[in-house]
């Protein structure tokens, strides 16, 4: 990603965001600095209350930054107004976790009503657009229901052909899995990603659940309290957690064994091993076993995939032999090692820079 | 036979005298009422336009008129009537004061209905690049339709009420004939008769908008 030097599709600067609460001024967002670059998945994270809706609603300018500029795909709209605005709001699609059909249409209009609103008056080319958007989203068969007669996943699914109706350059994501099942989730999230990679459109997501980012993203950005404690790629913030409530997010998806709780285990070098992509199917940990003469202990771990590329995660306590040669070869074969009880065990660092 | 005493020719001519004067006031009442309830939402507290001032103004005047009781508000439009319909005697007499009375009660049920609305949608529409007329006219009082009927509704009971009531000043009406022949000659079986009539049409009204209601009801 940043081998691209292209511009951002979305910039924010210095932006903050402070409403009245009874009479008093409270900060939701403080000081964001932001690039979402064009074609990616870009995820923001954070528990509730961390100000993620009302980042999110600033790109639209659903919400006006108290201090700070916004830029889009360039230009600063910090304070456009009117027919100008509206039309900044049209190449920007918005897709939310309570869906916001309108209960009196039908999928269809439902569908419809942001060509309309733009001015489209030829229903034959609504209607050939609403059926190629329904098409894309799976719901040819539904057309002429309310959205009442729909079930969680499927009016989601209405809410993503509608926020796709005009075409847009990005498309804004509020929570958008969250009021659904794990599956349908699932299928929700495969679906972004194929409008993401079929389309080239910019996504940016909003969540509390770092699986969502985990499947599809491209990079995060950590929120607490306002503020944005972390971002980086998916892969490195997610397996280098740096920062205490990424550290939070991360373990509430993959519960971990407590690394620094060894209790019986054997003492020994401790190391986190890290082995991303095709490493993560190689044999390799056996292979420097053999070849260094080292016994080891798994104390804990997690294997899985971020986006599609297949990761596992060891903590392994080496109890004998040729340990510091094992580690050379392991890093030379593109695996990281940290060292958990050596010297700088107090701050692991990130084996990557953001 | 035992209502020898009434003229059903009367009874004729007052029931559609009622029929006038509800149909004449509450097209006239919808007409003043809707704008009144759609500036008064948006113009709410962290609605559309948010003005305080002209929320408060609104808001302030609405009640004046609807603290005022009907009869009385029937009195002190005489002269506004005469002026604008050049009576206020009959049908065409009661018709202001019955629209002036009645829509700062409708303008109130229409702030509400537009209230229940899910402030979500409204969003969306925004989102989309809605203008707020666009939001106005395409998403909220579509989605407010079933509110609005019964809105609708419930006014038209209301006015049946006040039509009644303005017989009394010389609205006519079947409220007319039950004061005049009913209480004033002790004409009984014509009191029952225009009471039954007028139970009839609420409950008709009624029936009829909830029937609306139903069929416009999509959530």
């Amino acid at each position: 990603m940043n081998s691209q030097p292209s511009q951002p599709i979305v910039s924010l600067r210095g932006v903050s965001k402070d409403f009245l609460v009874g009479g008093r001024a409270a900060t939701a967002l403080r000081d964001i600095n932001l690039d979402i670059q064009r074609g990616e998945i870009f995820s923001i994270i954070g528990s509730s209350g961390a100000g993620k809706s009302t980042l999110v609603r600033l790109i639209n300018l659903l919400e006006r930054p108290t201090a700070g500029e916004i830029a889009f795909k360039g230009k600063p709209i910090t304070l456009v107004k009117g027919e100008e605005l509206r039309t900044i709001r049209r190449s920007i699609g918005m897709v939310f976790q309570h869906f916001n059909l309108l209960s009196a249409k039908t999928v269809a209009e439902n569908v419809a009503f942001p060509l309309k609103l733009s001015g489209v008056r030829s229903s034959s080319v609504i209607a050939e657009r609403v059926s190629k958007l329904l098409a894309r989203v799976g719901l040819q068969d539904h057309v002429a229901k309310y959205p009442k007669q729909l079930s969680g996943g499927q009016k989601q699914r209405v809410g993503i052909a509608r926020a796709l109706a005009l075409q847009p350059d990005v498309l804004l994501c509020d929570e958008a899995t969250s009021a659904l099942d794990p599956q349908t989730t699932r299928s929700v999230l495969k679906l972004l990603a194929e409008i993401n990679r079929d389309l080239g459109i910019t996504i940016v997501l909003i969540t509390h659940e770092m699986d969502v980012v985990r499947q599809i993203s491209h990079r995060v950005a950590v929120l607490d309290h306002g503020q944005i404690v972390e971002h980086g790629r998916v892969e490195d913030v997610f397996l280098h957690p740096s920062h205490s409530k990424t550290r939070e997010l991360v373990h509430e998806a993959e519960p971990e064994n407590d690394e620094l709780n060894l209790g019986s285990i054997p003492r020994g070098q401790i190391y986190r091993l890290t082995f991303v992509g095709k490493r993560a199917h190689t044999p390799i940990l056996g292979t420097v076993a053999r070849e260094f003469g080292i016994d080891y202990v798994i104390t804990g771990g997690r294997v899985g995939t971020i986006r599609d590329v297949p990761y596992a995660q060891l903590t392994i306590s080496f109890t004998d032999g040729n340990v510091h040669g094992a580690i050379a070869r392991l890093r030379a074969s593109g695996v990281s090692a940290e060292h958990l009880n050596g010297a700088n065990s107090e701050a692991p660092l990130k084996a990557t820079a953001t | 036979m035992i209502l020898h005493s009434i003229g059903w020719d009367d009874i004729l001519q007052a029931t559609l005298a009622t029929l006038a004067m509800l149909g004449g006031s509450l097209f006239f009442t919808v007409l003043l009422g809707l704008p009144l309830g759609i500036l008064l939402f948006l113009t709410g507290r962290t609605q559309l336009l948010d003005q305080t001032f002209a929320y408060g103004l609104l808001s302030v005047v609405l009640n004046t008129i609807r603290s005022v009781p009907f009869i009385i508000l029937l009195i002190l439009l005489m002269p506004v009537t005469v002026l604008l319909t050049g009576t206020s005697l009959g049908v065409r007499g009661v018709i202001p004061p019955l629209v002036i009375g009645t829509a700062p009660f409708f303008a109130r049920l229409v702030e509400t209905a537009l209230r229940e609305v899910d402030r979500g949608v409204i969003e969306a529409t925004q989102a989309m690049g809605g203008s707020v007329s666009q939001i106005v006219f395409r998403a909220l009082l579509p989605e407010a339709l079933p509110g609005l009927i019964a809105s609708v509704t419930v006014t038209a009971v209301v006015l049946v009420d006040y039509t009644a009531m303005s017989g009394a000043i010389g609205g006519g009406g079947l409220g007319d004939l039950a004061i005049r022949y009913g209480y004033q000659r002790f004409k009984t079986d014509v009191m029952i008769v225009t009471v039954v009539l007028l139970i009839l049409l609420v409950q008709i009204l009624q029936a009829f908008g909830n029937r609306l209601v139903i069929h416009f009801t999509r959530k």
